[in-house]
């Protein structure tokens, strides 16, 4: 495929290098008005150095060189001072990095505070991303913005602009300007200082005479001020919604969260007979694995109609789902690993009031007591009764539904098959602190 | 007589009027390319096509957002599939614009000033197309607005900002604006000249959009000396910026738990990474618009032999990494570490894998040939078979952690469908689209600076010498 060349160039073709226009005094825009100063063309970026130094040892201040790129060591020559960017953009990062820090702080430190898994909420290590990132975009805002702050820009006409010679300075030409305000300016003598500093080309540059143009365009001026005023409208709305009250609900938005299709518990609902969103049992049925028919095992009772607590355990668990596999259908065997098992229960659920050792002295009654009030907690070990004579199926209806008004029951938070792990333990709490002779006889 | 010719003439530079010479014919064959009636016929089909490929993209993603974003095939444990794939690979993409443009000329590179205008115009675009994806992937891309630590009637919920995810928000839009006024800043010498040209054939409306463009530049010694401060300053700014944008990506992946992604090398890694995707790309756009355009004397073989050195030194950093990953999950002694990696490369998705090794590590290797480097075509495909395997680079990362993590009961195949494709492709529609609107519409090299950069420019004596 054949390649496309640049077309022959007339905008940029070279023009004659004449010092004869100098008494041009109308540009390409018609007629002249006041003098702005005067406008020197130098063949090469050196030339325009030596020459810019030349301006600068005359004494003048209000000039300045203009070039396609940045021209290298015309700082100096002109006097040109360091700009104080730098310091400005030192700011921006400052501003951007502390307020990164107090952002965060203030939301997830201060405001609402986040407890992950107990971690302090202000951690500098994680919250340094983000402060980093900030410092760099202030200073980032701040050297764009600061630059064309201090170079007066956008600036929407200039007398130069006038020129037509000027055009070339964003291509091929180099130029000095002096204004007509400096004080040592002198249309003669000025024109002849460029001259000698090897100007190929000199001409008066005149300000619009229309006060209209030097300013910016009023169309300009009327969007800007029009689109202020709009973007102002959203915040307006916002601060007056803030300081009124409104009986109206929110506005929604997006609303498939906030108003779902669905029934909440415990509300009123003309759909059913009974008036309430929430569906009860239905009689006469049970959930799956949770038909507890074995009396012995669930109730503590003997297997018959009106039956009695039985004195001592469950002969196998029921094979229901609601057990753990390793149970389901096995034979009851009060062994090591049942008594574990019941030790950590009991230490779990009854020793806040029990005490580990079962004489009632737990935590609570000793803090209630401290506090000055009384609370009683059964010793369950006591050698006078009544919890040594209870049969084993009431210990565990006991456990299961509380003894009131202290205890309450435990049967929705301990599953039956652990119950019966703690009725084990507390049998032998007992015969560990009240043992007689002969139960120590056979342990020799 | 192109700008080669004369820059050639070192002899003639110090006649008179020579060196303004250089500089027009700088001017020139730059900005025939806007100026021209016409666009090249190449041209118009590949913008149609991107058109065509971006279409593609729209009708995805309002799917995707009408029907929520089980469209994608990311509805089992692969949750983050393409989607973040595709961001991170656009992002790492993003890297070399900034790279060339700040980290090179803080190095004091010349040869990037025939390139930078370009990738960072690049780097606007990828960054632009790798936005969309977290966005769509949060699911409900109306509430993006929930990021900002706004002021609320909820409560004060507020951002949490110790999650590498809002870091992303912020690095990410850092970067973008960063690139986007670093880039601006650069074009407005530029944009000045093409107003001045179109003022001087009176062509009006041009000249005063340019000049509204151009903010009234008049190339001024003392606005020079203030704009090349801001440069350098914006050129150190980024430079930090550009290490911490693709770290802090990586850091979605490597504060996280999983085996292959909770690793300490990932942020070198990733930066390494995205370099050498980046100036892949660079390479696959511009290598046939040099040709078409005629800038084979402004963007010179020499410089497309500096981005492959580049391209080569990259490739085995990340080569280096591929093979530090498996020491250490050997060398750790972590057996879920160990098996994330023997899995990586020899389970399911072991193509993937070797697709990515093969064009990351062993395609660069021709890059030490300079047979290969003087060879445009052969780069070209070369860069193409790169930028694929980068995309592989992030998918194998993403998909193979997610498809065997600690639990089996949890392990999973991922499938895209045609909605992740879409969204994809659509993202490479809009990127060639807005590059090639860029490279009819804007300055397309960075004309000041390849004059300032040109043998006339130098002031150390008189008439130019240098």
């Amino acid at each position: 495929m054949a390649t496309e060349t640049p077309p022959p160039d007339k905008a940029t073709e070279p023009r004659p290098d004449s010092e004869n226009q100098t008494g041009d005094a109308s540009g390409k825009h018609g007629t002249a008005g006041e003098l702005y100063g005067y406008l020197a063309e130098y063949d090469t970026p050196g030339e325009l150095v030596e020459a810019a130094r030349k301006v600068k040892d005359a004494g003048f201040t209000e000039f300045d060189a203009y070039s396609p790129f940045p021209v290298h060591g015309i700082d100096p020559a002109m006097g040109i001072k360091r700009t104080i960017l730098p310091l400005l953009i030192f700011g921006g990062g400052f501003v951007g990095a502390t307020s990164g820090i107090l952002l965060q702080w203030y939301c997830n430190a201060y405001s609402w505070g986040w407890n992950i898994s107990g971690k302090p909420t202000w951690s500098i290590p994680a919250n340094i991303p983000i402060a980093y990132e900030l410092t760099i975009l202030l200073a980032v805002l701040t050297s764009f913005f600061g630059m064309w702050g201090l170079n007066k820009l956008p600036q929407v006409w200039h007398p130069l602009f006038r020129s037509d010679r000027f055009l070339r300075v964003t291509d091929d030409g180099f130029f000095i300007g002096i204004e007509a305000k400096d004080k040592r300016f002198d249309v003669d003598k000025t024109k002849a200082l460029l001259g000698d500093a090897g100007a190929i080309d000199i001409e008066p540059v005149y300000y619009d005479p229309d006060p209209a143009k030097k300013a910016m365009p009023k169309w300009i001026m009327a969007f800007i001020v029009a689109s202020t005023a709009f973007a102002l409208i959203p915040f307006a709305i916002a601060a007056k919604a803030r300081n009124s009250h409104s009986a109206e609900p929110h506005v929604h938005i997006f609303p498939d969260m906030d108003f779902q299709p669905k029934f909440k518990s415990d509300t009123a609902n003309d759909l059913f007979a009974d008036g309430r969103s929430n569906r009860g049992e239905i009689p006469g049925t049970v959930a799956r694995g949770w038909l507890e028919e074995d009396t012995t095992f669930y109730l503590g009772l003997t297997a018959e109609t009106g039956g009695q607590w039985i004195d001592g355990f469950p002969a196998s668990y029921p094979d229901s789902p609601s057990l753990t596999p390793d149970l389901r259908g096995k034979p009851f065997v009060v062994d090591a690993k049942l008594l574990k098992r019941g030790q950590n229960r009991f230490n779990i659920y009854c020793t806040p009031c029990h005490g580990y050792d079962g004489r009632g002295q737990g935590m609570v009654p000793t803090r209630v007591k401290e506090q000055g009030g009384v609370w009683l907690a059964r010793n369950l070990v006591d050698k006078a009764g009544p919890v040594v004579f209870l049969p084993n199926g009431q210990l565990f209806n006991t456990i299961t539904n509380g003894f009131p008004p202290t205890m309450m029951g435990y049967g929705a938070q301990i599953p039956a098959a652990d119950r019966w792990a703690i009725v084990a333990y507390v049998r032998a709490l007992e015969r560990s602190q009240i043992a007689s002779n002969e139960d120590q006889a056979g342990q020799r | 007589m192109s700008a080669a010719e004369v820059t050639a003439d070192h002899a003639d530079i110090n006649e008179p009027g020579k060196a303004r010479e250089t500089f027009r014919a700088v001017t020139r064959d730059v900005s025939w390319i806007a100026e021209s009636p016409k666009p090249h016929k190449l041209w118009l089909v590949a913008l149609t096509l991107a058109v065509l490929l971006f279409g593609i993209g729209i009708w995805s993603i309002y799917c995707v957002v009408m029907r929520g974003i089980g469209v994608w095939g990311n509805s089992n444990t692969v949750c983050w599939a393409w989607d973040i794939t595709n961001f991170v690979w656009w992002i790492g993409i993003g890297h070399a614009g900034t790279l060339i443009s700040a980290v090179l000329y803080l190095t004091r590179q010349q040869w990037r000033v025939s390139i930078n205008r370009s990738a960072e115009a690049m780097t606007i675009f990828a960054v632009m197309a790798a936005g969309i994806f977290p966005l769509l992937h949060t699911g409900r891309p109306w509430f993006a607005w929930w990021m900002l630590p706004l002021p609320n009637d909820m409560g004060s919920m507020w951002p949490q900002f110790r999650s590498p995810l809002m870091w992303d928000v912020f690095a990410v839009s850092t970067y973008l604006t960063t690139s986007l006024l670093f880039w601006y800043m650069g074009m407005v010498p530029d944009l000045a000249t093409f107003r001045d040209r179109n003022a001087g054939k009176g062509n009006n409306v041009k000249a005063l959009i340019y000049g509204m463009l151009s903010l009234g530049w008049r190339g001024s010694a003392r606005q020079w000396h203030r704009y090349e401060r801001a440069y350098l300053i914006l050129a150190g700014l980024a430079t930090p910026l550009v290490f911490s944008v693709h770290s802090v990506v990586s850091f979605d992946f490597a504060t996280s738990q999983l085996p292959g992604w909770h690793t300490t090398i990932f942020p070198p890694y990733f930066v390494a990474g995205a370099i050498f995707s980046g100036f892949a790309m660079v390479l696959t756009l511009l290598l046939p618009l040099r040709y078409l355009f005629n800038l084979q004397h402004i963007i010179k073989q020499a410089h497309i032999h500096a981005m492959c050195k580049i391209m080569l030194a990259t490739g085995m950093m990340v080569g280096l990494a591929y093979a530090s990953e498996f020491f250490i999950a050997w060398y750790s002694g972590n057996p879920f570490e160990s098996f994330t990696f023997i899995s990586r490369a020899f389970g399911p998705f072991w193509w993937a894998y070797f697709a990515m090794v093969s064009c990351n590590v062993l395609i660069p290797q021709f890059f030490w040939s300079n047979w290969v480097k003087n060879n445009n075509v052969l780069i070209w495909v070369l860069c193409i078979f790169i930028n694929i395997g980068m995309w592989f680079e992030r998918f194998v990362i993403i998909a193979t952690s997610l498809a065997r993590s600690f639990l089996p009961s949890a392990w999973s195949y991922y499938h895209p469908t045609r909605y992740d494709v879409g969204v994809f492709v659509g993202t490479i529609g809009m990127f060639l689209m807005f590059f090639l609107l860029f490279f009819r519409f804007a300055p397309v090299v960075a004309i000041s600076e390849v004059k300032g950069a040109s043998d006339g420019a130098h002031a150390s004596g008189k008439k130019g010498a240098h």
